[in-house]
């Protein structure tokens, strides 16, 4: 028999287990629930950049809101600028999803969400990944996530403007304030939703107070900090609640512009 | 109302064995762990089980039950069905040392590779002040019972054995950040959490979080921020610049 001293270097190994888990539950569905969702935002998205349709009267899709290009209607401008000139004929909307892509692409939520339901890294807890090796981000290209707070700072700035942009829907087609439609609406909860996902951010949280270690000599700090860590408890709901809500809002801009939805209350 | 369970546990020393299989009664109320103990009193007095306080506050009886790590005391035999066969394994990051008991002393060295808290030179015990929202993130932490399932679960050392020396595991980069968020703390910790201990390696999957008998929020409310923490301290050009000027200004 085996003795069991500390000596013994048979106490260097682990239970030679060879099934890859002895999970029971249906560990797989929820990395392939989130492999699903995903997926419909990253083919949703690639149309959404192509598609033309994204102003419809007051409203426009925030897929492809700040609209920079003078390719723009006018109505679809911020502010009415254009800083990209006629000798930009790409999609506009390229110009500016890459910041709030990046910023999702980094958040620590979805980090999480694609590394357990693309990279199965590991697919579930205590399911053994495929990977031979493993250095995490400790290393290129997975060490760039750390400029997530970079990401953060100008989704901001894009969810300020998807709320300016909500606002705006609150005028009807002739610019008179007072209007309430079903797309005023949409595009009014797409704006909370993707305020609240912007302002949980992990770094957001440690902008705001989560850096210091004396939380009692800055009081507005702290309460800022108490707030965001409020969302940031809720934010795999957030990110999923707006990730749809972007695309809901963004599909019926775009169906209400192309006149397939064309009822009063629109 | 008493029925029979099936159990499969695995039996073996320093690494080889196999899954047993028992059939064993089970009584209302039970928990995994006292029937195991049933095991050992009817069936397999042999079989080795480190336990302690029954109450899930020692973090001894730490196991695989069904392929997750949970307590046996606080794994609650309601839980299952009847039918159901329930398999028992050990931990599968450490190394066996018979049956359910493994050799954790992985954990021991890694916190011994930790410095432990550190404060001013110029401030005596007995002179702390602090106020309760100063040291309530750091009172989170503190609820740990070293169970290690934490560092059991998290796959960079679990499919990774080559990682362990680069590691500290979950529980100990939390401890890094405990020790990082006091107010009295003044060493440096992070560089070291990054370059030393292998905060890099996390790649913030939550399993620590998920397995984490006292519910604290190790990714979430340690990990994450400690790797904020790092960012300023080695990513961001910003942060770096800002603090070049205010301690020119300050000096």
């Amino acid at each position: 028999m085996t003795q069991t001293t500390a000596e013994n270097p048979a106490r260097k190994q682990r239970a030679q287990i060879k099934v890859r888990t002895l999970r029971t539950d249906r560990w797989w569905l929820a990395p392939a629930l989130t492999f699903t969702g995903l997926m419909a935002f990253l083919v949703y998205g690639f149309w959404a950049i192509f598609d033309q349709s994204y102003l419809a009267g007051q409203y426009i899709a925030p897929f492809a809101s700040p609209c920079l290009a003078t390719s723009c209607p006018e109505g679809a401008r911020l502010f009415g600028l254009a800083p990209f000139g006629d000798w930009y004929t790409l999609p506009p909307g390229l110009l500016i999803l890459g910041l709030p892509g990046g910023f999702r692409l980094t958040c620590y939520y979805y980090r999480k969400s694609y590394y357990r339901s693309f990279w199965l890294s590991p697919p579930a807890c205590s399911v053994a990944e495929p990977h031979g090796k493993y250095t995490g981000e400790t290393r290129l290209p997975l060490i760039i996530q750390n400029i997530h707070r970079y990401f953060f700072y100008f989704a901001a700035i894009i969810g300020l403007i998807l709320t300016y942009d909500a606002v705006l829907a609150f005028r009807d087609k002739d610019g008179n304030w007072g209007h309430v439609g079903l797309g005023t609406i949409i595009l009014v909860v797409n704006a909370i939703l993707i305020l609240a996902y912007t302002f949980g951010c992990h770094s957001c949280r440690h902008i705001t107070a989560g850096r210091l270690n004396h939380f009692s000599k800055h009081p507005i700090r702290y309460k800022a900090w108490t707030f965001v860590s409020k969302l940031n408890a809720k934010h795999q709901q957030f990110a999923w609640a707006s990730m749809f809500s972007v695309m809901i809002a963004d599909l019926y801009v775009r169906l209400v512009a192309k006149g397939i939805i064309n009822f009063p209350f629109a | 109302m008493g029925y029979k369970a099936k159990f499969r546990v695995w039996r073996g020393e320093g690494g080889e064995g196999r899954l047993e299989d028992f059939t064993v009664e089970v009584n209302e109320g039970e928990v995994v762990l006292d029937v195991i103990h049933r095991l050992q009193a009817t069936q397999a007095p042999d079989l080795a089980v480190r336990w302690n306080c029954k109450a899930g506050k020692c973090g001894s009886c730490s196991m695989e039950i069904n392929g997750k790590p949970r307590l046996g005391c606080m794994t609650r035999m309601s839980t299952f069905e009847e039918t159901e066969t329930i398999t028992v394994t050990p931990m599968r990051t450490f190394p066996v040392i018979k049956d359910l008991v493994t050799d954790v002393s992985f954990n021991y060295q890694k916190a011994r590779e930790i410095p432990s808290f550190t404060p001013p030179k110029d401030v005596k015990p007995g002179e702390y002040r602090m106020q309760q929202i100063d040291v309530e993130r750091s009172q989170e932490f503190r609820k740990c019972i070293e169970c290690f399932m934490c560092n059991n679960v998290c796959h960079v050392i679990r499919d990774h054995d080559e990682n362990k020396p680069a590691f500290a595991g979950p529980r100990f980069l939390m401890r890094i950040a405990e020790l990082d968020m006091h107010p009295y703390d003044v060493a440096d910790r992070k560089d070291s959490a990054q370059n030393e201990h292998g905060l890099g390696y996390c790649n913030i999957t939550k399993c620590c979080t998920e397995v984490c008998p006292e519910h604290i929020k190790i990714t979430d409310n340690a990990l994450i921020p400690m790797k904020e923490r790092v960012v300023d301290r080695k990513y961001d050009p910003l942060v770096w610049l800002g603090n070049k000027i205010f301690k020119r200004s300050g000096g």
